[in-house]
Formats: C-alpha cells, sequence, structure tokens
C-alpha cells in the first residue's frame, strides 16, 4: 500500500509567445519559486528533483537534468528527467509522487517546461533518416485524419469542434496564466479562421508557447506544516501502445482506454462524469475533447460530442473540462501536461481563481503524446485517502 | 558630399576649444574607458555633464559619479541613407541613451546591425551598451557607438551518425528498389505488417514470412494540407492513410491526381512509381497514391482500421 502524497505546493510562469527576458534556467527556476512559496519551504527543504520536457531536438539541449541540477537546488540530491513526448508533463508528476508514495522522500519538486520560441517542433518531430520519407505536415497534419475518422466514426456535425474551440478561449480569459486570449471569442471568429490540416481549422488548434510549471509533492508529515490546502493524489497510471500495428485504433486507443480504467479503479471511481468535479484534459485539436470524452467512460462510444454540444463540459456544466483554458490556450509542449496535473490539483485545493469549479472535491488530470500512444493520468481529492 | 563643389573653405587644422574643468573630466575619463557624469546641487546626475545645472542655472558640485557602460534609449531617429560624413556607412539609428545612473540622455549612435528597415527590437526601453574603440583619444567618438544588450545566442549543432536501418527494412527497401511491396504475415494475428518490422507489435513476437503486395489500395481517412511541406511544396496537398489490399494496417502516403476536395475516405488508389531509371532504395520510389476507376469501399469495411 502506498504512502499517501500531497501536493502542497503550485507554481506557473504565465504562458507567452516568448520569453526572451528569460533563460531556460531562469524560467524554470520562476515557477519552481513559486510553487515553494506556495507550499512555504525554500531550496533547501526539497528532497529530490523531478524534471520532465519533450525531445531533446526541440531545443537541442541533451540531458538538461545535468545542465539544470544546480539552477533547481538539486546540488547533492537526486535529479531526474523523465521523456514521454507530449505526455511528458504528467508522467514526469506521477514519477515524482512515485518518491513520496514509496515513503523514499518527504519533498519533491517536480518541473517541466518548454521554449517554443527558440525551438522548431515541427523540424525536430520529422527528421528523416535514409530509409524512410516523412511528410512534414507536423502534429496537425497527423492528428486531422484521425479526427476526421472520428467525425465519421460518429456521426458528428461539423460544428462540435468549434463549440470547443470558443468554450476552451473563454476559459481562458478568467486565467492570469493563460497564453491566448481572445475577448469576444465566438464560433463566427472560429470558422473565419482557414482551414490549415483540414478538417482543422487555426483557432481549432493550440498556439507555441514558452512557459515552465513546478509543484511541490509532500509526504503526509511534511504536508502538515503547508501553509494552504493540500490536494491529495487519489490515483496514478500511464500506458503506452506502439504508433503502428495491426488492428491499432487510433480514434479510442486502447492505451487511453486502459490507463483510465487503472487510474479510476484506485480511486474508486465507477462513474467519472458523476463522481468527479472537473477535468483537465490535454486537448491540443478542439476535436480531441468529445473524443477524449469517450476514451476517458465520461461517456458512450460515439456520444462525446453530444456531451459537448450539451454545454456539459463548459464551465457551469455538470462536468466543466479545461476550467483553465487547456492546451488550446497555452501549450509549452513539455509542461502542458503537467499544467493540467497541477490545474486538477489547484481545483480541489480551491485555489484556482476565477476558473475555479465550485465545490471541486475531486478532479482528473490527463495528458497524451506521441501518435496518441502514450497517456498518463492522475485523480486528485480534497481528502486525504 | 556633392561631387560638384566648386569651393571649400576649411580652416588650417582644425579649431581649437577649451573644453573647461567639467567636461574636461568626463573626456579624460572616456579616454581611460570610464563613463562618469557630474552630480548638480539638487542631486541629479548630468551626461554628458556640464558646468551648470541647465533648469537653474547654479553651478554643479564636484562630485563625478560613475555610470553605464549600459543604458535605455528613450527616444531614437532611423537613418536610411548614412551620408559620407555619418558615423557609418549602413543604416543605423541616432539615439537618446539614459546611461545606468543618469538622470539625463546622451545622443549616439545605435548600431543595432544590418538592417535596411528598422528591426522590430529597436524601440523605446530597449537596453545598449557602449562599444569603445581601442584607441581613444579623449573625445565622444571615443564611444564608437552603442549596440543591443546581448540578449540570446546562437547555438550551432550537428550530429553525424552511421545509421543501419536492420534486416527488416533493409529487405522491405530491397523489394521497393525492385518495385515490390512486401509485407510478413504473423504467426499468430495472421494479419500482413507492411512495412514489416521482422515482429507483430501486438502479439510481441517475431515474424518472418514474407508476403507480397498489389500495388492498389483504399484510403481509410486523410487531411487536406493547406500547409506546404518540402516533398509536396503545391498546397493544397492530401496525405491519406492507405490500406493495401490484404495488409492489416495502413501506410501514410500522398495522394494525388485529383482535386483535394474529391478525395474520399473509402476511395481506391494504386502506387503511382517514379520512373524505373530513378528507382533508388527509398520510399520515395512510389510519388504517391493516385485514384483508379473502382467504386468506394464501404465503410462497414474500413471502419476498423481507423
Amino acid at each position: 500500500m502506498a504512502e499517501p502524497c500531497a501536493i502542497i505546493g503550485v507554481g506557473q510562469t504565465a504562458y507567452r509567445t516568448r520569453r526572451p527576458d528569460a533563460s531556460m534556467a531562469g524560467l524554470l527556476r520562476e515557477a519552481a519559486r513559486r510553487a515553494l512559496d506556495d507550499a512555504g519551504l525554500t531550496w533547501k527543504d526539497i528532497d529530490a528533483v523531478v524534471i520532465g520536457k519533450a525531445p531533446d531536438l526541440f531545443e537541442g539541449v541533451t540531458m538538461p537534468e545535468a545542465y539544470l541540477a544546480d539552477a533547481l537546488g538539486a546540488a547533492g540530491k537526486p535529479i531526474m528527467r523523465v521523456h514521454t513526448a507530449g505526455s511528458v508533463g504528467g508522467s514526469t508528476a506521477i514519477v515524482a509522487a512515485g518518491l513520496v508514495q514509496s515513503g523514499v522522500h518527504d519533498r519533491v519538486l517536480t518541473v517541466a517546461w518548454e521554449k517554443q520560441s527558440e525551438s522548431n517542433a515541427t523540424w525536430a518531430l520529422t527528421v528523416n533518416t535514409p530509409f524512410t520519407t516523412s511528410l512534414v505536415v507536423g502534429a496537425g497534419g497527423y492528428f486531422a485524419p484521425h479526427i476526421r475518422a472520428y467525425m465519421r466514426r460518429s456521426g458528428a456535425p461539423d460544428h462540435i469542434g468549434t463549440l470547443v474551440a470558443v468554450k476552451d478561449r473563454e476559459n481562458a480569459l478568467k486565467n492570469q496564466y493563460a497564453h491566448l486570449k481572445i475577448p469576444g471569442i465566438s464560433r463566427e471568429m472560429v470558422e473565419s479562421t482557414p482551414m490549415l490540416w483540414e478538417p482543422i481549422r487555426y483557432l481549432e488548434t493550440c498556439p507555441s508557447s514558452d512557459g515552465a510549471c513546478a509543484m511541490v509533492l509532500a509526504s503526509s508529515d511534511a504536508a502538515r506544516s503547508a501553509p494552504n490546502p493540500p490536494a491529495w493524489v487519489h490515483g496514478t497510471a500511464m500506458r503506452s501502445e506502439p504508433i503502428f500495428f495491426a488492428g491499432r485504433d487510433t480514434v479510442n486507443p486502447r492505451g487511453g482506454i486502459d490507463c483510465a480504467a487503472d487510474v479510476y479503479r484506485q480511486a474508486g471511481i465507477t462513474d467519472p462524469r458523476a463522481e468527479l468535479d472537473c477535468a483537465e484534459v490535454y486537448v491540443p485539436f478542439s476535436w480531441y475533447e468529445p473524443m477524449w470524452l469517450e476514451n476517458l467512460g465520461f461517456c458512450g462510444e460515439g456520444e462525446g460530442w453530444k456531451l459537448t454540444e450539451s454545454g456539459a463540459t463548459a464551465l457551469d456544466g455538470d462536468i466543466p473540462w479545461n476550467p483553465s483554458g487547456g492546451v488550446l490556450s497555452s501549450n509549452p509542449i513539455g509542461a502542458s501536461g503537467m499544467i493540467r496535473f497541477a490545474e486538477a490539483a489547484l481545483q480541489v485545493r480551491g485555489m484556482a481563481g476565477e476558473h475555479q469549479v465550485d465545490g471541486a472535491r475531486r478532479a482528473l488530470g490527463h495528458a497524451y503524446g506521441g501518435g496518441a500512444q502514450f497517456f498518463a493520468m492522475w485523480i486528485v481529492g480534497s481528502d486525504r485517502p | 558630399m556633392r561631387s560638384d563643389v566648386n569651393h571649400v573653405l576649411e580652416f588650417p587644422g582644425g579649431y581649437t576649444r577649451s573644453v573647461g574643468p567639467v567636461i574636461g573630466r568626463f573626456l579624460s575619463e572616456l579616454r581611460d574607458g570610464r563613463l562618469v557624469g557630474v552630480r548638480t546641487a539638487g542631486g541629479r546626475v548630468l551626461v554628458p555633464p556640464a558646468e551648470y545645472d541647465p533648469d537653474t542655472g547654479e553651478d554643479v558640485t564636484d562630485e563625478f559619479v560613475p555610470v553605464g557602460p549600459a543604458g535605455t534609449v528613450t527616444t531614437w531617429s532611423w537613418v536610411a541613407d548614412p551620408r559620407p560624413t555619418h558615423p557609418l556607412d549602413r543604416p543605423f539609428a541616432w539615439a537618446l541613451i539614459r546611461l545606468d545612473g543618469a538622470d539625463t540622455a546622451l545622443l549616439h549612435v545605435l548600431d543595432v546591425g544590418d538592417h535596411a528597415e528598422p528591426p522590430r527590437f529597436l524601440k523605446t526601453g530597449m537596453r545598449v551598451r557602449a562599444k569603445f574603440r581601442d584607441d581613444r583619444v579623449g573625445g565622444i567618438r571615443d564611444i564608437e557607438c552603442f549596440r543591443p544588450e546581448v540578449t540570446s545566442i546562437t547555438d550551432p549543432s550537428r550530429l553525424e551518425y552511421r545509421l543501419q536501418g536492420g534486416r527488416a527494412l533493409d529487405r522491405f527497401l530491397s523489394g521497393i528498389a525492385e518495385g515490390r511491396i512486401i509485407g510478413h504475415r504473423c504467426d499468430v494475428c495472421g494479419q500482413v505488417i507492411v512495412p514489416m518490422k521482422g515482429l507483430c507489435p501486438r502479439d510481441g513476437v517475431p515474424t518472418s514470412e514474407e508476403v507480397e503486395l498489389p500495388h492498389t489500395g483504399t484510403v481509410t481517412t486523410f487531411a487536406v494540407n493547406n500547409l506546404p511541406d518540402p516533398r509536396a511544396p503545391e498546397v493544397p496537398f492530401v496525405s491519406a492513410y492507405v490500406l493495401l489490399d490484404g495488409a492489416g494496417l495502413t501506410m501514410l502516403a500522398l495522394v494525388a491526381g485529383l482535386p483535394a476536395d474529391q478525395v474520399r475516405m473509402g476511395m481506391r488508389v494504386r502506387a503511382a512509381w517514379r520512373p524505373r531509371e530513378e528507382w533508388t532504395k527509398s520510399m520515395s520510389n512510389i510519388k504517391w497514391f493516385e485514384p483508379i476507376d473502382e467504386p468506394d469501399v464501404p465503410f462497414d469495411e474500413i471502419k476498423d482500421y481507423l
């Protein structure tokens, strides 16, 4: 039986197109210091550091944990780096939680980040070897066919993606850290933007952001002296699957279904829509909201778009998804998963500010990566498990 | 300078100017590579210094204060076509620069690099630093110019590899080099995996039974790309998942030979090969897939390959 793990500190930088004023170390320290402040701790109180970021080729910094150890107060302490593509922010938090749940450490600092302005993600994701030829179409070009397949399979009307694009950007207006803030965002505005990778329109995609997110995770003992209310980890799960195999369902991947089942079992959840108060789910293209609603079991297969259309996932709906504005509003890739996990924690701590879901006591944080093949999820709650 | 001048008036050797004790101190410090201002009775620091407070007319104090070498641009003016007497022969800005520690701004040259138009980073508030000449004489031109502060560096990166494709991929590409598409059948699930990897990722078993596949297949799903790609510079282009007849999984390929808005899920296609003399051991031997004159495959038959 695992030791309880609490989230006692959350720190975020504002997410921006560019942070030319900050070095990579400076950006991480900004988020980490805010998390330490929230936890009422200093660098020296931390036992171990776990960092996560997307592929090294993005910014060309290999083994960032070696370069960043001093910057994160890890001199003489364990530090490790996690990498699971776009889901990395989530898996990093899970690895950090594991260090507390195993009873090894009392206070673990975890940080994830991306400086997309100094990176070229499309180039880094599509480097050719002499043996393959890839279509340099970026993440949008990769996911567009799967979105088309979802639309066809579910019979969803065309405007569902637009609804999500509007809803998440409306939420972002309430989040002080969000990158995209588009006052007056409307369906007409989204529909007037060009198709980049049909069926994906410009405003149905996530931005490229610079930013970092950090958390301080603590044992029960360490959480006792925290100045602010903690969130408690009720379950963590990771799954992955190969990108190509016969019988793979790319619209509703098995890895995501299994990962959700595992995390619900740990948290004792049988009906996620009824038993969770909100969810921060990795939705980089608007259509992934209905797709993940089904994959995560919030409804039956083919029903996700109906939930979105009914307004159930809006901030005032029965199961708000991405009250923070989500990945559609801020996307420092390596950090995007951790932001989901951290925002879920902020919700159940009652510290989400203007985008707080009233009375939220249990929340899901979710991340996915690669070709929708790596999954990381946690459920956090106000009550100690 | 005009080329058609017909008269020149030049004072022999240049005029002598006594600079006085305050500007003299400023220029002497400048010759030593230091920047100083003078403090007024009211406490302000003047750079460049004067013997008097320009606001009150009172004498300044005899306190000289180190300032700079960095400062902030308070305003600027772009010189698009430098004249021969200008300090730089490429476009630059005249800028008022308030050195750190000073209360007034100094007019000087701001060199922002080689730009025909004012670059976006040139703006009031930008941080700049003095570049001193090596050989200084005690004049304002001992500062060659101001330059932006360093905010980023360029970090070249190059890795060299000697790659091998591995046995399965090598065999697959050998087939492609002969105009054949080869896959492996998995002993457990019976599915044909193409390109083969020498294993079935689902069943976790090695595969070795070769199967040659036809060059025809069905588009399962696709994207219409409106952002150009080096392999498909013309937009829109269609990237599609093609299920070769008899294969157990799709492969990503270009679809061409019809307008992008006429590509359909279920559409039948055939590989379009480059001319044989251009073939190499590479997937680029197949240019793209083109439609063939067969009825579309019903959605039910492809829905499990999405």
